[in-house]
């Protein structure tokens, strides 16, 4: 009865509405905003710019800000100080309902006393869109989150994921120039999330809105999104798509909320070609590219993700080139698709590694805890982070 | 015990039932049924008491004779319900959505008159209402007002005493399902178009319509039925059925026309709750749990 019981299945189909030779236009724009709630910082200086038909989210902790920046952008609050922009106008001190965005609100925030079709009809009967318009406007609408057929239900007699959708019809209906939704999916269960982050995604291709996203759920974030600011603390940290992110995050605190990473604290040493090579505290040496140094920083760590790294005999000579680390195996857990080790470098960082179980599979093949090994990386794998307090002294104020 | 109790578990929804229904059965249901019984006597208190269902006139003549102040109850109750509502709905607004940290002063407030007895906040209302009383006398000495205007004793006053002595039990229910509504139902309405009133319109007032729904009825009930108030602020005009009642009872000791007198004083606002319920779409509302 209920097609999320299926999974939807899209071919990655490109945004129909833009030509790729069209510039794309900025949406939303941030221009030094502030918040603060008594004392409490809660948005600190963020500059922001949205382009159109972009799937943009706002990733962080709770208390990072992300909602308050949120809710600023649908004039549910007002900046201390700053410029907020929807399509090159001003809205910094309209109320919600004199802006072109609409909002999906956590937990939904639908009308329990209208029913399904009356929800999804009320942006436009506010507007003065008359009946026969607004009908088969709505009916579209609910064929396109696939609920035809609920119109005569209430909010109560419909199940969490369908309660979702009607909230999301109920502001896409509104052909809002920007889409705000705010932890859509966090009271759902984890398999009807997946289906969700595939659905938003879908349907998001389809009607070319510009979405903006508030999550904590940095797998969810990497999945939707065209962009992502990581924020943390009032601002964020860095800016820019999944796959930058996770393979070159610039600061501990990214590196540390997108995945697993092995940090290194070390100094940086002699550059060579397009490396730059970084003294670790065991008297090792690894490189990583140059371009991901910041000028004038000699305290800096280098990480590289689980995955990125190998695992050798002792004994063996790894590829040329490669960063390598000598250690013991300290842990082995195998979970099926991998197996992740804890391995004890010399210097003592415990370093992780995720092994794909493809050369060793059995319990006999498998490093065991106690075996000392050699770990090998390539340099283009590693990245380079500053460290906390350093960057928060770097960071203009 | 509750060995017992975990044994025989079909028996504890009658149990925690029971005090409950033995006291409806002792105070309520007997005494009504013994009420029912004494409205359809014929004879007075010398002659001695004989049961008839003929007497069933008794009700006809309690109407026909009693019927100016069954619809003067009806009028003041009315009256009152409205002022009551009308003051209660913007207090228990403000106390439930701006109320803040001062929320629970600002109910304790509402409620603080009930520590002081119902007749003893009553009678001062003659101060305050008295023709050279506190409200009246300054104005009149300033010439505001003419010497012979007169608030006590009028059904003005009547109405007012009402409407202050019943005033909690509006604002307490509609505070209550104002306090339940989601805030950001309102945000999402004002998300939508609507602006803050067209919000309150569609949103905030219909989700506060059973606590509108439960303070009219616990203000109207037993305003209905009031005669302190009209004793009290009124005069010889402004007396409402529940003077009549007393006054049956108590004075004339006829009891078949004030037993006559009550019974159809329950049914008239018995029929006129459910016709309100049905106005309001109640069930409907209930239904939607909010």
């Amino acid at each position: 009865m209920l097609a999320a019981s299926e999974p939807f299945v899209t071919s990655s189909r490109p945004c129909s509405l833009q030509s790729e030779a069209n510039v794309p236009t900025v949406d939303v724009k941030l221009v030094d905003v502030v918040k603060r709630f008594g004392d409490a910082v809660a948005v600190d200086h963020i500059n922001l710019e949205v382009m159109d038909g972009e799937f943009f989210s706002l990733l962080g902790p709770s208390g990072c800000g992300k909602t308050t920046t949120l809710r600023m952008i649908g004039g549910f609050e007002e900046p201390t100080s700053g410029l907020i922009e929807l399509q090159g106008q001003d809205v910094t001190w309209l109320p919600p309902y004199r802006r072109n965005v609409n909002t999906v609100f956590q937990n939904y925030a639908l009308f329990p006393h209208l029913t399904i079709y009356e929800n999804v009809a009320f942006g436009l009967r506010r507007q003065g869109v008359s009946d026969p318009e607004l009908k088969s406007r709505v009916h579209e609408m609910l064929a396109l989150v696939e609920l035809s057929g609920f119109d005569a239900r209430k909010p109560t007699q419909i199940s969490g994921g369908q309660a979702q959708r009607v909230a999301l019809a109920r502001a896409l209906i509104n052909k809002p120039a920007v889409l705000l939704l705010d932890e859509p999916l966090g009271a759902l269960d984890l398999k009807l999330r997946k289906q969700m982050q595939v659905e938003l995604k879908r349907i998001q291709q389809e009607v070319g809105i510009t979405f903006v996203y508030v999550t904590h759920d940095q797998e969810e974030a990497m999945t939707m999104s065209d962009r992502i600011a990581v924020m943390n603390r009032g601002r964020y940290e860095q800016l820019g798509e999944p796959e930058v992110l996770y393979e070159r995050p610039t600061t501990r605190f990214v590196a540390g909320f997108l995945g697993i990473s092995n940090l290194l604290p070390g100094t940086v040493g002699a550059a060579d070609g397009s490396y730059a090579a970084v003294r670790l505290a065991d008297d090792t040496t690894v490189r990583a590219p140059k371009s991901l140094f910041v000028a004038d920083r000699s305290g800096v760590s280098v990480g590289v993700r689980p995955e990125k790294i190998r695992m050798h005999e002792q004994s063996a000579e790894p590829p040329a080139g490669h960063n390598q680390l000598s250690g013991t195996v300290r842990d082995a857990s195998y979970i099926g698709v991998s197996t992740q080790y804890i391995v004890e470098a010399r210097g003592g960082a415990q370093i992780m590694v995720y092994e794909q179980n493809v050369e060793r599979a059995t319990k006999a093949e498998l490093w065991a805890p106690g075996e000392s090994v050699r770990l090998s990386w390539s340099p283009d794998h590693t990245f380079v982070v500053t460290d906390d307090e350093g960057a928060a002294a770097a960071a203009p104020r | 015990m509750g060995g017992f109790l975990r044994r025989h578990k079909h028996a504890v929804p009658y149990l925690l039932l029971a005090p409950g229904l033995l006291w409806l059965t002792v105070f309520y249901v007997l005494p009504g049924f013994q009420m029912f019984m004494t409205s359809l006597w014929s004879g007075t208190l010398e002659t001695g008491y004989e049961f008839a269902l003929s007497n069933v006139s008794n009700y006809t003549e309690a109407l026909t004779r009693f019927w100016p102040q069954f619809s003067r109850s009806i009028l003041y109750g009315a009256a009152a319900t409205a002022l009551t509502f009308a003051i209660s709905y913007p207090l228990a607004y403000t106390i439930a959505f701006r109320g803040g940290r001062y929320k629970n002063l600002l109910l304790f407030l509402v409620v603080a008159p009930f520590f002081t007895s119902f007749l003893l906040r009553t009678v001062s209302w003659t101060i305050i209402l008295g023709d050279t009383g506190i409200l009246l006398g300054p104005l009149k000495e300033i010439g505001v007002l003419p010497a012979e205007f007169q608030l006590l004793s009028t059904p003005i006053a009547v109405v007012a005493g009402i409407t202050y002595n019943f005033l909690p039990f509006m604002t307490l229910p509609i505070y209550v399902s104002l306090e339940k509504i989601d805030k950001r139902l309102v945000e999402a309405a004002e998300d939508l178009f609507a602006t803050s009133f067209g919000a309150f319109r569609r949103i905030t007032l219909p989700l506060s319509l059973p606590g509108i729904f439960a303070g009219s009825l616990l203000t109207f009930i037993p305003a209905m039925g009031d005669y302190v108030n009209a004793e009290l602020l009124g005069n010889t005009e402004t007396t409402m059925i529940g003077n009549v009642i007393q006054n049956q009872f108590l004075t004339q000791n006829n009891y078949p026309t004030a037993s006559a007198l009550s019974f159809i004083l329950m049914a008239g606002i018995l029929i006129a709750v459910a016709v309100y319920a049905r106005l309001l779409g109640t069930d409907e509302l209930t239904a939607g749990g909010v």
